[in-house]
């Protein structure tokens, strides 16, 4: 559990997300379905050769887990964190 | 059927082939019966859903043998005894789960009746043509254990015995009669329930953290576990690893497949029945099984009446084929006839076994009807010219 | 270090990562299925996953609890073997739609006619995709598949309807893009007693969608968001599936009726209470 702080734009976050960038492939479900747009596919690979997803606004995560429930490999889940 | 039925009916009765194989099945602790209706084997599942409500068993007529053949194997791994009953058209369609029964090492009986064929033949007649089909008819390489009864006492008794042979080795274990003993009523003798010798399962006593679902034993048979008992194993049809876990390679087939060959080749002498009569000058040797054997005994009486030393040996297991005994009668006498209902099955195996130290013959018989014992005597005559 | 992802529990991690192509909807059908497990408060212990063959038949080989992979079409009996043996155990067949609809379908009618008590996830993604996209059942008017390259012209089966019409006494519909009442409808079907159907429409970037041009996963998934419409309680048979076309989702039909063990149990108590 990380302890609550304020953030840059000074909310707390409520959740925070996980990535197993490892077990990623690509799909995109997280970065399209993510209600806040948390998340964008980043640049790097990973062994796979896959782009996984990469937090890009964390400050604006809501733990809903929506990340977690599409996600066909396991590779990604929010956590409450407030 | 009556208030307070037991399981074993304990006396002498006078019962159908059919019907003492239900109470065989259930005196060897059999509560689960999945079946299709299908001549001649229709009269066991129907005394099964007669008895099953008094003796806490289960019996679902499915919507035919495909479902029949796994809806048992799913029973067996919640942890019962399960059985099905078939004819020779019905087997056929059960093929696909007695392989799978055989890779996953399902302790099940498989029960065929059989008559005429093939295809739809003979549905109210004998035959004894299913033999090779029971012994490679699903695809890939691996052995079965099939036996014969030849009367309605034998019905009962080796129906058990079927029974403990699945759960020692874990596989699926056929039970070949036919139409003849299946309708033919004798007097069956049914003896008190612990004086039955009933073989349980051999659950693992391992812990699940340590349990694998196929490490084998001594005997090369891996222990039993059942759905529930917090195991979350996994039972797949594909080859697969000790863990049970699917693993498509080579390496992992030639683990899996010699095991489950040898697990019954191996142990080929354990599994063995049958009743020999063979004196020591004997010079012709009759093999039969099932319902043949009783017109062969019958032969056999006409034979020693004209002086001909003849000996005789009724295959009760006739899978695994006992290859050392054979080939050992072989060197002995002059000749062996084969007497089976079909046109040449288990003839082959003995011909194959006695590799030409003796003249092997065939007595054929299309189906339809037993052989007149005249015509087994005259080729035991044959035989000895 | 954060807390691994809970549902990992019910997963056979030594077996991940998965066979499933990216983008194909069955990891997320497991996802939503395992939290719904998660959700029921069924002790693990009794609960048994049973598959088919298929890309979907390969879910029972990934959960971690006594799972079976059984052979083409004919986990539903032996699904109905593992109940009846033991009606303590919470049996589910995870199965997609050639192997539970057209090899499969003679048991699937007779095991919703029996309202035998399991419960039946069906993954629907319009193909045999395991052996390389032939057609199915559920392949929509002419779509095109490896065994028909011209486009399908054969009528393909409403599951919803089959399902209802056979016995069923649950019967719902999403896509995967539902995770949320996909999640709800699982749960729903799991706790319920009887026969309970879910279909899963899933996208199959590989072979489905590759052949019909469906673009990747992800394409299919904003159809499924763009083109699908909520109506639960609508009629079965108002449910038909045209290509690429409105795809209608919901709960369809729940009801109470006696399971094949109710019909059975009552009977055999009353036979053994009248013999004399």
């Amino acid at each position: 559990m990380v302890d609550a702080v304020k953030t840059k734009k000074g909310r707390k976050a409520r959740g925070e997300v996980n990535i197993i960038k490892e077990r990623c492939k690509g799909c995109g479900f997280c970065v399209e379905f993510c209600p806040k747009k948390v998340l964008v596919i980043s640049d790097e690979f990973n062994s796979k050769g896959y782009h996984p997803p990469v937090v890009k606004n964390p400050d604006d995560c809501i733990a809903c887990n929506l990340c977690g429930m599409f996600c066909p490999d396991f590779a990604i889940y929010s956590i409450k964190v407030n | 059927m009556k208030k307070n039925e037991k399981a074993v009916l304990e006396g002498a009765h006078f019962f159908t082939g059919n019907h003492a194989a239900c109470e065989g099945a259930i005196a060897a602790g059999c509560r689960f019966v999945s079946g299709y209706p299908i001549t001649p084997s229709t009269g066991v599942i129907e005394r099964i859903a007669l008895r099953f409500p008094f003796v806490g068993g289960v019996f679902i007529q499915m919507e035919d043998e495909l479902a029949s053949s796994i809806a048992l194997q799913g029973a067996v791994w919640a942890g019962e005894k399960a059985m099905t009953i078939t004819s020779g058209p019905g087997l056929y369609l059960m093929m696909e789960h007695i392989g799978l029964a055989v890779i996953t090492e399902t302790p099940c009986v498989f029960v065929d009746v059989q008559r005429g064929g093939p295809s739809t033949g003979l549905p109210t007649l004998p035959g004894q043509a299913d033999m090779m089909q029971a012994r490679w008819g699903s695809h890939g390489d691996y052995e079965i254990i099939a036996l014969a009864p030849d009367s309605p006492q034998e019905c009962f008794d080796f129906i058990i015995t079927a029974f403990n042979l699945a759960e020692q080795f874990r596989i699926p274990v056929m039970f070949m009669m036919d139409e003849c003993i299946g309708h033919m009523s004798e007097k069956v003798v049914i003896p008190p329930a612990d004086k039955i010798e009933i073989t349980p399962r051999r659950y693992t006593k391992l812990p699940p953290e340590q349990y694998l679902l196929y490490k084998p034993e001594k005997d090369l048979v891996p222990a039993m576990v059942k759905a529930g008992d917090g195991y979350h194993f996994h039972v797949t049809g594909l080859t697969h690893d000790e863990r049970g876990y699917p693993v498509i390679s080579a390496e992992c087939q030639a683990e899996l497949i010699p095991r489950l060959v040898d697990k019954i080749r191996l142990n080929e002498k354990k599994i063995r029945m049958l009743k020999m009569d063979i004196p020591d000058d004997s010079e012709v040797v009759i093999i039969s099984y099932g319902i043949t054997s009783r017109v062969v005994t019958l032969a056999i009486e006409m034979a020693k009446k004209e002086g001909i030393k003849v000996g005789s040996l009724r295959l009760i297991v006739v899978w695994p084929f006992p290859e050392e005994v054979i080939k050992d009668i072989a060197k002995r006498v002059k000749a062996i006839v084969v007497v089976e209902m079909n046109y040449g099955q288990v003839f082959y195996e003995v011909e194959r076994v006695s590799a030409g130290n003796a003249k092997v013959i065939l007595v054929p018989h299309a189906g339809g009807t037993v052989h007149k014992p005249d015509e087994v005597y005259k080729s035991i005559i044959e035989a000895v010219k | 270090m954060n807390p691994p992802n809970p549902i990992e529990s019910l997963l056979r991690m030594d077996r991940i990562p998965h066979i499933w192509c990216p983008g194909c909807g069955i990891g997320t059908a497991v996802n939503c299925f395992i939290r719904a497990l998660m959700e029921s408060q069924i002790p693990f212990d009794n609960i048994c996953v049973v598959s088919g063959i298929g890309c979907t038949g390969r879910v029972a080989g990934y959960i971690k609890l006594d799972s079976f992979h059984t052979t083409h079409g004919r986990a539903l009996p032996f699904a109905t073997g593992l109940k009846l043996a033991n009606p303590d155990l919470k049996v589910i067949v995870f199965s997609g739609d050639g192997d539970m609809i057209a090899i499969g379908g003679n048991h699937f009618i007779h095991a919703a006619r029996r309202n035998m008590d399991i419960t039946v996830i069906c993954v629907n993604n319009f193909n045999y995709a395991m052996t390389g996209g032939q057609v199915g059942p559920t392949t929509p008017y002419t779509a095109n598949a490896s065994t028909s390259p011209y486009g399908s012209f054969e009528k393909p089966f409403n599951l919803p309807k089959l399902a209802e019409s056979a016995g069923a006494s649950y019967v719902a519909r999403w896509t995967t893009y539902h995770v949320i009442q996909m999640k709800k409808s699982m749960l729903r079907a799991i706790k319920k007693k009887g026969f309970t159907f879910v279909e899963v429409i899933s996208p199959c970037p590989t072979l489905y969608g590759r052949r019909n041009r469906l673009g990747a996963g992800l394409s299919t998934m904003r159809y499924y968001k763009k083109n699908s419409v909520i109506k639960n309680g609508a009629p079965t048979s108002e449910l038909d599936l045209k290509f690429q076309n409105k795809i209608v989702v919901g709960k369809f039909l729940d009801i109470e009726k006696p399971t094949f063990l109710d019909e059975m149990d009552q009977l055999y108590k009353k036979v053994r209470t009248s013999a004399v």
